[in-house]
């Protein structure tokens, strides 16, 4: 009898991280009023010259009232010709099938596929999850965590990029005005929040998945920044099951977010402090009960410490949250004109769409600006 | 019987430079040098030099010079100098031949074969000397997540968290135990590890009681085999219990202090009689598995009401990742992990120099078995074996390592050479020996200056380092390989240590 031994080796991660710099922006009508996306485009594109035409993207809430119900998934379908997508696309329809309920589905509409470069296909399906065996013990939020992680991993050439209710994401390579004539989000949709980016990848060899919002559920994230401690966030999140795929350092902002504030729901006052914690010569001379809170916040949540320049707009229900890395490396000011909230890169941005201010300021570094809906009624009713 | 092995060193002497002080006299232990009255010079008998160096440091007239002995047998690749001589030793001898400090052999040195990284353009560096760069690093268990209340503002902390050892700077003081090491030497580390805001680690000789109130708040006491100078007290007065289980100089086997360094003060602080061999059992007899040492875990526990982490030492051998996992699992806070080139004061050289791996691939495989099991938060790594420089510590960290142990570095800051003949307990340097004439040379002053002025260099180093990858917090290096790269490794190598070759 003949054995064939083999000792696997465990092979040595060779992923790519993509680095770039960025302008953001992000507008929210405090009343729930939704709005088109004509503003945030003339907006973003006043800050032309931050970014170089190599990725944009928007990401929008309250724009699927009529499935506010449902989980709007973003499908991206890559790969070289329509054979390519179209069989990315039938695998993973039967993957959707066998796991969710799936109400409604449609290809996304876009203008004049010329106008871009290499679009992939893009599909949206609302869904409700068919939880079965093992899995009805989840809740309805993990389960659809770990079939896009399934997707986004095992799936080749297709991503989810977008996965909450009633909210979506839209990005692609190119400028951001040309991304958002692309999708028509100036004419087809109105939301409560809008945000986007602006992307200057230093990486040529740009994708449609590497743009920004990177999102998961109903959290999205844009980015101006780099993560050095990317390596170390990285591994923390695998632990939890999050799987970094995406090639870009900013995935690891959202499932942060997602970990912290969604499976272990802690306040975002207490996140900021996780992502971006005061130093020590300061948590040193705070009171013994701040001092106790923020020492041990940094000790046990050390490894999701945020190191690097960055500035991020996070979006959620009901909700943007703007900050900066500890010690300011890159812009963010924020603003207020009656119900609208504003958060962008440049303020000369926000004074094009809204010449007069009620109020402008520029965050410290590792503060959050938190806007809230006044309301949460009008956005579910 | 005459022996056939010729000396392993040379001494020189500039006749016209000496002035027949008879200082080298005085400072060699191994009587090396002899004064001949009737001729008025000095006589040195190569046999007896163990190439320490002291004499040479400490002539005033710079006469000396010692160097290996230009005599060889003829060259054989094979067959080298040091095969030959250790063979006739021991047909001398018909003994196991004895040695010192780390494994000297040309095992390939990690260290020195992986690069770090800067930032440029797209990530500012950050300059240490304007802004806050933080060392300060927790060792111990960590929750996996918070539970927190907060009402009206007050937030509330509802998670029970696990002891932890604050350190300021990642660089502790690795176990040497009082009797091995001479008092002064011992009171050194204790005293240079209290003004850094760091540890020493007693070792397993137990701490003299008259050290416990001053020390105390820096010591990490350890447990060993032998069980040597413990009691409820020397398990309290320290701010962490270490297990040690094992040892990168000599992995599996045990210790023995011979009887001569077991001085009345040593006997004391070890609870043994005066002049007996203290000898250390090569396994714990009451750990012979995984739940036994589960079980030693706990009872340290109890008897240190909870307050304070549990390390286990154990030194990096093949399977070692797997054990460690398991010791995690069985309740341990700290996980210390001795490699290759770890030093000791007496060790057989045969175990020393093959046994064990070296510590730049055990600190990669431990710290991905744990992360792949998901429990890395649940204990601290500390590497030690073979730690050299601040960017040795800065590599150790972002393979994976929470903190790093300095045993020989540590020595040699205060005076070692590294001459190998710690076991005979005739340190002419006054480090490792119990005689009172030997360590009255090392001023506990002065060496805990130079100790605290090494690890002071070191952290300002590993902050300049810090900086120029743009990162001003340590915990964000932690287990970041992507800020490493590999020159000249093979394909296995960069597997194991997780890192891409440069340029790639």
């Amino acid at each position: 009898m003949e054995f064939k031994i083999i000792m696997p080796r465990i092979r040595r991660e060779l992923y790519n991280r993509e680095i770039c710099a960025c302008s953001i922006f992000g507008a929210m009508n405090q009343d729930g009023e939704r709005f088109t996306g004509a503003g945030v485009m003339l907006a973003i594109a006043n800050m032309r010259v931050r970014g170089n035409g190599l990725g944009g993207g928007f990401a929008a809430y309250g724009i699927y009232p009529d499935y506010k119900d449902y989980y709007a998934f973003h499908l991206m379908f890559t790969g070289k010709g329509p054979q390519a997508k179209r069989s990315a696309k039938k695998e993973l329809d039967a993957f959707l099938c066998r796991n969710f309920d799936v109400v409604y589905d449609e290809e996304i509409p876009h203008g004049d596929e010329t106008s871009v470069s290499d679009p992939p296909l893009v599909w949206r399906y609302f869904v409700l999850p068919k939880k079965q065996g093992e899995d009805s013990l989840l809740s309805d939020e993990d389960y659809i965590v770990g079939k896009i992680m399934w997707v986004n991993t095992r799936i080749e050439n297709a991503y989810v990029f977008s996965s909450g209710k009633n909210m979506g994401c839209f990005k692609g390579v190119g400028y951001p005005e040309e991304i958002g004539e692309y999708f028509m989000l100036d004419k087809l949709y109105k939301a409560y929040t809008w945000t986007v980016h602006g992307r200057f990848p230093t990486n040529t060899q740009a994708w449609w998945g590497g743009a920004h919002p990177f999102s998961l559920l109903d959290t999205t994230i844009v980015h101006n920044g780099e993560i050095s401690s990317y390596g170390t966030n990285r591994w923390y999140l695998e632990m939890y099951g999050y799987a970094c795929t995406l090639q870009t350092d900013t995935e690891v902002i959202a499932y942060a977010a997602d970990l912290l504030m969604r499976r272990q729901k802690l306040p975002i006052e207490i996140v900021a402090k996780i992502l971006a914690p005061p130093i020590w010569n300061a948590i040193d001379r705070m009171n013994e009960k701040e001092k106790k809170l923020l020492t041990t916040l940094r000790m046990v949540y050390a490894p999701l410490l945020m190191n690097g320049p960055f500035a991020v707009i996070i979006g959620q229900t009901g909700r943007m949250i703007g900050l900066t890395d500890r010690i300011r490396l890159r812009p963010i000011t924020a603003a207020t004109r009656g119900e609208m909230f504003y958060l962008s890169s440049e303020e000369a941005s926000i004074r094009l769409i809204s010449p007069q201010f009620d109020r402008v300021w520029t965050p410290n570094g590792g503060e959050p600006v938190v806007c809230e809906l006044n309301s949460m009624r009008k956005v579910l009713q | 019987m005459k022996s056939f092995v010729f000396p392993e060193f040379q001494i020189t002497r500039d006749e016209e430079k000496c002035g027949q002080c008879r200082g080298c006299e005085r400072q060699c232990s191994f009587g090396t040098h002899t004064y001949d009255p009737a001729a008025d010079r000095l006589i040195s008998d190569d046999y007896k030099c163990a190439g320490c160096q002291r004499c040479v440091v400490f002539c005033p007239k710079n006469a000396i010079v010692v160097r290996p002995t230009p005599s060889f047998y003829r060259p054989n690749a094979s067959w080298s100098r040091e095969k030959l001589d250790d063979l006739k030793k021991q047909a001398e001898t018909g003994g196991v031949i004895l040695t010192g400090c780390g494994c000297d052999k040309p095992f390939r040195i990690y260290w020195d074969h992986i690069v770090l990284n800067a930032a440029q353009v797209t990530n500012p560096s950050i300059d240490p000397l304007r802004e806050p760069m933080e060392l300060r690093t927790f060792l111990g268990a960590k929750p996996d997540m918070m539970d927190i209340s907060a009402k009206d503002g007050d937030v509330e902390i509802k998670t029970k968290l696990s002891p932890n050892l604050v350190v300021q700077t990642p660089i502790l003081f690795s176990a040497m135990s009082y009797g091995a090491i001479s008092y002064n030497a011992f009171r050194s580390l204790a005293t240079a590890a209290c003004k850094l805001g760091t540890y020493f680690n007693t070792g397993e000789g137990g701490l003299p009681r008259e050290m416990r109130e001053e020390f105390g708040r820096c010591a990490i006491v350890q447990v060993a085999s032998g069980r040597f100078g413990i009691d409820a007290e020397y398990l309290n007065c320290g701010q962490a219990v270490e297990i040690k289980v094992g040892q990168g100089a000599k992995p599996g086997i045990g210790g023995h202090l011979p009887g001569e360094k077991v001085s009345l003060a040593v006997a004391e602080t070890r609870m043994i009689p005066a002049g007996t061999d203290a000898i250390s059992p090569a396994p714990h007899h009451d750990i012979y598995s995984i739940e036994d040492l589960s079980m030693l875990i706990y009872a340290l526990k109890e008897a240190t009401n909870y307050e304070k982490p549990i390390s286990v030492k154990i030194a990096a051998v093949h399977n070692f990742a797997a054990i460690a996992s398991g010791i995690v699992r069985a309740g341990a806070d700290i996980i210390a992990i001795d490699g290759l080139r770890g030093g000791t004061g007496a060790a057989p050289k045969v175990i020393r120099d093959n046994v064990g791996i070296p510590i730049e691939l055990a600190i990669s495989s431990l710290d991905r078995r744990l992360r792949n099991e998901g429990i890395r938060n649940r204990c601290s790594i500390i590497a030690a074996g073979g730690i050299r420089c601040s960017s040795d510590v800065i590599k150790a960290i972002a393979l994976g390592a929470d903190a790093v142990y300095i045993g020989s570095a540590a020595l040699i800051a205060m005076g070692c050479t590294l001459c190998q003949k710690c076991y005979t307990g005739k340190c002419n340097w006054g480090i490792c020996t119990q005689d009172p004439r030997l360590s009255g040379r090392l001023n506990v002053e002065i060496a805990s200056q130079r100790l605290s002025n090494l690890i002071f260099a070191w952290s300002h180093e590993i902050s300049e380092m810090l900086g120029g990858m743009g990162i001003n917090a340590l915990e964000s290096l932690r287990g970041n390989r992507d800020h490493l790269r590999g020159v000249g490794l093979y394909e296995w190598e960069l597997d194991v240590l997780g890192i891409k070759g440069a340029g790639e």
